[in-house]
């Protein structure tokens, strides 16, 4: 049953493995030892930092295939996506794999979104294994959303560091033992008028609020219903903010609420409010949360992921920061 | 909710600019990066053939070296964060911008690239800088010659 972007997947999907590789840098991570693969070199020993992005989203779902023994050719589709122009380190590992693919956009979102295109068309018995998730690579991203890397200006508290990383699902049907992906709440786009790019967190954090608002409305859940409800790349501000915004609708916030983002680096301030970038997410729900759902410390979990559709041309023509937040809940059964 | 309510709340609840804080450290780091220049124009003045007028070329120079090698070592960013606008507006901040548009681009090419890329950043400093020192030449030459001022 489909209405108004609340999705029910009655079929149960399951998210049968996952692939997880990160850069140097996110060794720091405290999660770093879930990461399936950590790279010694930021641009994985490629020529270019793009190279080393299309690699990780690779290593990624080569490995998220290899833990159930399939290859490339028995996948059906490949949904994935990433912060560069025209997606291209997706479209290249997406040709390096040769898998039927659709590029997914939907900013630092992309990871939930994907996963959701990825339960419909397994809910929709179309697919034996289709394989969903998103990458970022800081210097690549940073070079596309602001300036140079090595250019120096000052950055404000706000603002968020872009993770190297990237992570995928394999999405297959039914499978016992695994976490099966039960609902999902297709994000609309808000935006309340924030124009700082240096403070996406807090243009974000409406846009989450309202997907979460819908998702418990829509499918008649509440807060307590879950063991964690983990936002995307918020950050300290828009977790703040995001927080603040719920306790104002009276949903009640717990140590269950918690931002991938804020948590990424463990808070160290050296990443200012946090990490962000579409591999954030991704990196963090398909170690961490999915490993705690196996060894089943999670039993049901919300997961919105948050992305601000912004391009650098957007910002400087003057225009506020349209943003959206993906939601998909998931069960151990 | 609307933007004003959300504005307001947002405003609250992100952390605020150490503005204070952040002139003191700008004027502590662009003091620091102008006190070594004055030694490197002594040390030109002192052991070549350089006046106080000709020495600030060479000292130009090596101070955009130095920001350069800086750059390069990937340390000309932490002392920016540090130091923000007091790094960035001395000549050194110049550099950076320079230096770091190449590096970024390298991998499209010399020509495209490096090239095409190199002044980014230092475009407008350079377009600006141009005019306003010709506006400024302008008014200095008006006032010279009804002899306001003298050169």
């Amino acid at each position: 049953m489909v209405s108004k972007g609340l999705l029910t997947f009655p079929s149960n999907p399951s998210i049968a493995a996952t692939g997880v590789t990160a850069g140097p840098l996110e060794k720091k991570s405290p999660f770093s030892s879930q990461f399936d693969k950590i790279y010694t070199d930021e641009r994985m020993h490629l020529k270019t930092n793009e190279q080393g992005h299309a690699k990780m989203i690779e290593d990624a779902s080569m490995i998220a295939l290899s833990k159930i023994d399939a290859v490339p050719s028995k996948a059906d589709f490949f949904f994935a996506g990433d912060l560069v122009n025209q997606m291209t380190p997706s479209n290249f590992s997406a040709s390096t794999l040769q898998i039927p693919y659709i590029g997914m956009f939907s900013a630092c979102a992309t990871s939930i979104s994907s996963l959701l295109m990825a339960a419909l068309v397994t809910d929709a018995n179309l697919s034996e294994i289709t394989l969903a998730g998103a990458g970022s690579q800081h210097n690549a991203i940073e070079r596309q959303f602001r300036y140079p890397v090595e250019y120096g200006s000052q950055k404000p508290e706000s603002s968020q560091w872009t993770v190297t990383a990237a992570g995928i699902a394999v999405v297959t049907p039914n499978r016992k033992k695994t976490p099966v992906i039960t609902k999902g709440t297709m994000g609309r786009v808000i935006d309340l008028g924030m124009t700082d790019p240096l403070n996406m967190g807090a243009a974000m954090a409406p846009a989450a609020m309202d997907t979460l608002e819908r998702h418990l409305k829509g499918h008649q859940a509440s807060e307590a219903d879950y063991d964690l409800i983990m936002t995307g790349d918020l950050g300290k501000t828009g977790f703040t903010i995001f927080k603040e915004l719920a306790t104002r609708k009276e949903i009640v916030v717990s140590e269950k609420f918690q931002d991938a983002g804020e948590a990424f680096y463990g808070g160290d301030p050296k990443f200012f409010s946090g990490a962000s970038g579409a591999g954030c997410s991704s990196a963090i729900y398909f170690s961490e949360v999915y490993g705690k759902m196996m060894t089943g410390d999670y039993q049901k979990v919300l997961l919105i992921a948050t992305g601000s559709l912004l391009s650098p041309l957007s910002y400087q023509q003057g225009e506020t920061i349209p943003c959206i937040a993906h939601a998909v809940e998931l069960m151990m059964k | 909710m609307d933007e004003k309510k959300f504005a307001k709340i947002e405003q609250q609840l992100s952390p605020k600019t150490p503005l204070g804080l952040n002139i003191v450290k700008a004027f502590l780091t662009g003091g620091t990066i102008c006190l070594i220049g004055q030694f490197i124009a002594m040390f030109y003045m002192t052991f070549f053939d350089f006046t106080e007028r000709t020495a600030s070329n060479p000292t130009v120079a090596t101070m955009v070296f130095l920001a350069m090698v800086l750059t390069g070592l990937g340390q000309y960013k932490k002392i920016a964060q540090f130091g923000g606008a007091g790094a960035a507006v001395p000549i050194t901040g110049f550099s950076n911008a320079v230096v770091s548009a190449s590096i970024e681009h390298k991998s499209e090419g010399y020509v495209l690239g490096v090239g095409g890329n190199m002044f980014k950043l230092a475009g407008s400093v350079i377009l600006f800088g141009v005019v306003s020192a010709f506006t400024v030449a302008l008014i200095k030459t008006i006032l010279v010659k009804f002899g306001v001022v003298s050169w």
